[in-house]
């Protein structure tokens, strides 16, 4: 092997040796732009230049899918092959392309121009199937013909608020404001910005449903003056595409919720993560950062306030876990994401181990709306355990799928009009609720409300707002079984139920999936899922069965009746 | 004492010291919970599973190793739901991994009458053994993952960093920077990893070789190796 020219890598990981260890993930990301790969002379460069020992340099690059410390086309095609897109022919799309290139799925051409991958949820279900291509650091969306290098963003529903300036591009911060609900805030004691959250209802739009004021509250309270404030931008739940939605179209809005977040806890830095299959969210975050603080909206005395915060952005690098809050830090922290036990609870041991407000994109971006209308005016609309406004990832087998922006407390029945019915006149068969963590709802479940409160005692997750509709001539062990693959794929490997757990469960739904159904395989499921779901260290493991148990209940014929048949 | 807090093990009313955990509380009136990654000389990271018992008003089982007790806390240790887990992940590592020389996990199998059959047609983790240093051997296909070597290795004790993780979910697999062999890497053989390894992955060079059925004298003869790289240097 030729000798390596590390001079390029010094250069473009310059900026990262300050940051030490976590700088480790901008660093391996900066090392990849330049060498398509990630070799053992980089690494130990990478190594020596950040002070990470060698070998946790090593366990980080073979953490995340998308490092690779082997050799990788120049070009990577990645075919999205989960739920949504697996009913848009994914798999077909995928064949065609391999075909076309004379490769199988994860190879590379032998002169390093081209790699097919099959990949995890891009975040781009509304328009499945959906494909990827990135090409150094340049990126195009779709095959053939309809390429674009920035998705189109399809916009619906019976308000616009969150999403009223999406659909039409980005938007410039000349267009969205001077942070009018910063201006207000800071005029404001951070004590009554929390109690302003806290009587507005807001809890996380990210699955778990916390309390966002109160978590504000601790880590307020919690003693330091080093605080931090994260926005999870890692939306990799398959059927989540909403949060993609929100930066890329209108990225001050995040932002602004940010700093209110970081002004009410006493912090003064700020993180955004984002994941790597959105790279076409970077610059635009870059710009809009940049027009913040040429506008002193960000940096050094903000507006004259004394308030100074700083915001950085960060790249994940193929791995959903890292959505997981405490995954998430060890990510920043340049390690490997894996979950911490809790507690400690961020809000007191955060990032850096330091108290840290995280929340999801969704909900910094309610932030702005409560302090500039009031929690009284936000709870207008909903209902009174679920106030305010809430988008809805709606995809699959509709005539129109796109992102929903709703009250809380409309019907199933009503988002599934607004959005054309099931497709083609067919009738309905099921609905994937929270997405692959979600359960499963059928036509029964139409007039239940979408609240937390009436989901919750229908037995559905809200979670990320995934809707994901199934026809009636939908295959759902095809389903389930990609559900299986999606979790053995991404769990991190750190407590056992999980770690073996998630690979049973895909064996057991492949031999479902394809009628070879062992004797004995339905109790073996279910108490494969029931351990994952009661024994697991974080909340992968805990709802990586979810969907499959809720389907047990729905369809017990379509679970191992094969065999005994025959 | 005075911040002495009050519980229930099992229904058996309970007082602890603050800050012992519900691990040492049950073993403290010899109630035994089982433990696999656990060790005294390594941070408690509650990876097994296998120590959950069911806490009143928590959604979900909790690790004896490192959950505190707390006042008025009620605890099972053999509820239903803590013997489907415990009875499910032994299950589920004896489908994956060798077994055979971790006697205490075979006993636990047996106590919770878990099947070594429960899985069949499971893809197991089998490695060849690696053999790269005069040392200890690495047979990963007995190892259950229990980061005890990477944790001696690193901030635990030895500061060593040699071992760290390959992989991710069930592929994951100890390894060195980019597979070297041991001698390659930042390992000083201090053996640390092979005293903590609770299933016979990491196994002294001379054990293994006796096992092999090679005789005393054999082995020794394996080692004038030494003795002539010395006399090479001196020339």
């Amino acid at each position: 092997m030729s000798e390596i020219d590390l001079a390029p890598l010094r250069t473009a990981i310059e900026a990262y040796i300050p940051l030490g260890r976590s700088g480790l993930l901008p660093a391996l990301h900066a090392a990849q732009n330049v060498y398509g790969w990630i070799s053992e002379p980089v690494a130990t460069e990478i190594s020596r230049s950040l002070g990470v020992p060698l070998v946790d340099v090593h366990g980080v690059i073979e953490f995340y899918s998308l490092f690779y410390n082997q050799p990788v086309g120049k070009q990577i095609i990645r075919v999205c092959t989960d739920q949504a897109c697996a009913l848009k022919d994914a798999d077909g799309v995928l064949r065609q392309f391999c075909s076309h290139h004379g490769l199988e799925p994860g190879q590379t051409t032998r002169n390093l121009a081209l790699t097919i991958e099959a990949s995890p949820c891009l975040g781009l279900c509304e328009q499945a199937p959906a494909v990827l291509t990135t090409d150094g650091g340049q990126w195009t969306i779709g095959t053939g013909s309809s390429e674009s290098n920035r998705p189109s963003s399809m916009v619906y529903g019976l308000i616009r608020s969150l999403t009223a300036n999406c659909g039409n591009g980005i938007t410039s911060l000349a267009s969205y404001g001077n942070y009018p609900a910063l201006a207000k805030a800071l005029g404001m004691t951070p004590e009554e910005i929390v109690d302003e959250i806290k009587a507005s209802g807001l809890v996380g739009r990210g699955g778990a449903a916390f309390p966002t004021g109160v978590k504000w509250e601790g880590a307020a309270k919690a003693p330091g003056t080093e605080k931090y404030v994260i926005c999870n931008a890692d939306e990799s739940e398959p059927g989540t595409f909403k949060d993609r939605i929100l930066l890329i179209d209108d990225p001050h809005r995040t932002i602004e919720g940010m700093l209110i977040a970081g002004y009410a806890i006493g912090a003064s830095r700020g993180y955004i993560y984002i994941r790597a299959e959105y790279p076409y969210i970077l610059p635009v975050l870059e710009h809009a950062l940049n027009e913040a603080r040429e506008t002193n909206l960000l940096g050094e005395n903000i507006l004259g306030s004394g308030f100074s915060f700083g915001i950085e952005l960060r790249l994940g690098a193929g791995a959903y876990i890292c959505g997981e809050e405490t995954a998430l830090f060890e990510s920043v922290e340049g390690k490997r994401g894996f979950p911490r036990v809790k507690p400690p609870f961020p809000t007191t041991h955060g990032l850096f181990g330091k108290p840290t407000v995280i929340n999801n994109v969704e909900t910094l971006c309610n932030v702005p709306l409560i302090i500039s209308q009031g929690a009284a005016e936000y709870r207008r609309i909903g209902t009174e355990k679920s106030p305010g406004p809430k988008l809805f990832c709606v995809s699959g087998d509709v005539a129109t799928p796109g992102l929903y922006e709703v009250p809380f407390g409309v019907t199933l029945r009503e988002l599934l009009e607004m959005a054309g019915g099931v497709v083609d006149g067919k009738q309905l068969q099921a609905v994937l609720f929270g997405g692959a963590a979600g359960a499963f709802a059928t036509s029964k479940h139409l007039d239940v409300k979408m609240t937390f409160e009436d989901l919750r005692a229908a037995g559905l997750p809200l979670g990320s707002g995934v809707v994901m509709v199934f026809d009636e001539t939908r295959d759902m062990r095809d389903i389930l079984k990609r559900l299986g693959h999606f979790f053995a794929h991404e769990s991190c490997g750190k407590c056992y139920p999980c770690q073996i757990g998630t690979q049973r469960q895909k064996e057991i739904l492949d031999r479902i999936s394809a009628g070879r159904v062992l004797e004995g395989d339905l109790i073996r499921l279910q108490d494969v899922g029931w351990t994952m779901t009661d024994a697991s260290l974080c909340g992968l493991g805990q709802t990586a069965a979810s969907a499959v148990l809720s389907a047990m209940k729905l369809w017990p014929e379509i679970f191992g009746r094969i065999k005994a048949e025959g | 004492m005075k911040d002495e807090i009050k519980l229930t093990v099992d229904g058996q009313e309970v007082t602890a010291e603050p800050g012992k955990t519900l691990l040492e509380v049950a073993r403290a009136i010899g109630k035994e919970i089982p433990t696999i990654c656990f060790h005294e000389a390594t941070t408690a990271n509650a990876l097994c599973r296998i120590c959950v018992v069911e806490v009143e008003g928590m959604r979900v089982l909790q690790p004896a190793c490192i959950v505190e007790a707390a006042q008025n806390m009620k605890i099972q240790t053999r509820s239903e739901k803590v013997v489907r887990a415990r009875k499910t992940i032994l299950e589920m590592l004896a489908s994956t991994m060798d077994l055979s020389e971790a006697p205490e996990i075979l006993r636990m199998m047996d106590e919770h009458g878990a099947s070594h059959e429960r899985f069949p047609d499971a893809e197991r983790r089998e490695v060849p053994v690696k053999d790269d240093n005069p040392m200890y051997i690495r047979d990963y296909s007995k190892c259950l993952l229990c980061w005890r070597c990477v944790q001696v290795c690193a901030d635990d004790v030895q500061y060593t960093y040699a071992l760290s993780f390959d992989g991710r979910g069930y592929e994951t697999q100890i390894g060195t920077f980019f597979e070297k062999s041991i001698p390659e890497t930042t390992c000083v053989l201090c053996g640390q990893c092979v005293g903590v390894c609770p299933t016979g992955a990491l196994k002294p060079k001379r054990e293994y070789l006796l096992e092999q059925g090679m005789s005393p004298q054999e082995i020794s003869v394996l080692n004038t190796g030494r003795k002539k790289r010395t006399a090479d240097k001196r020339r």
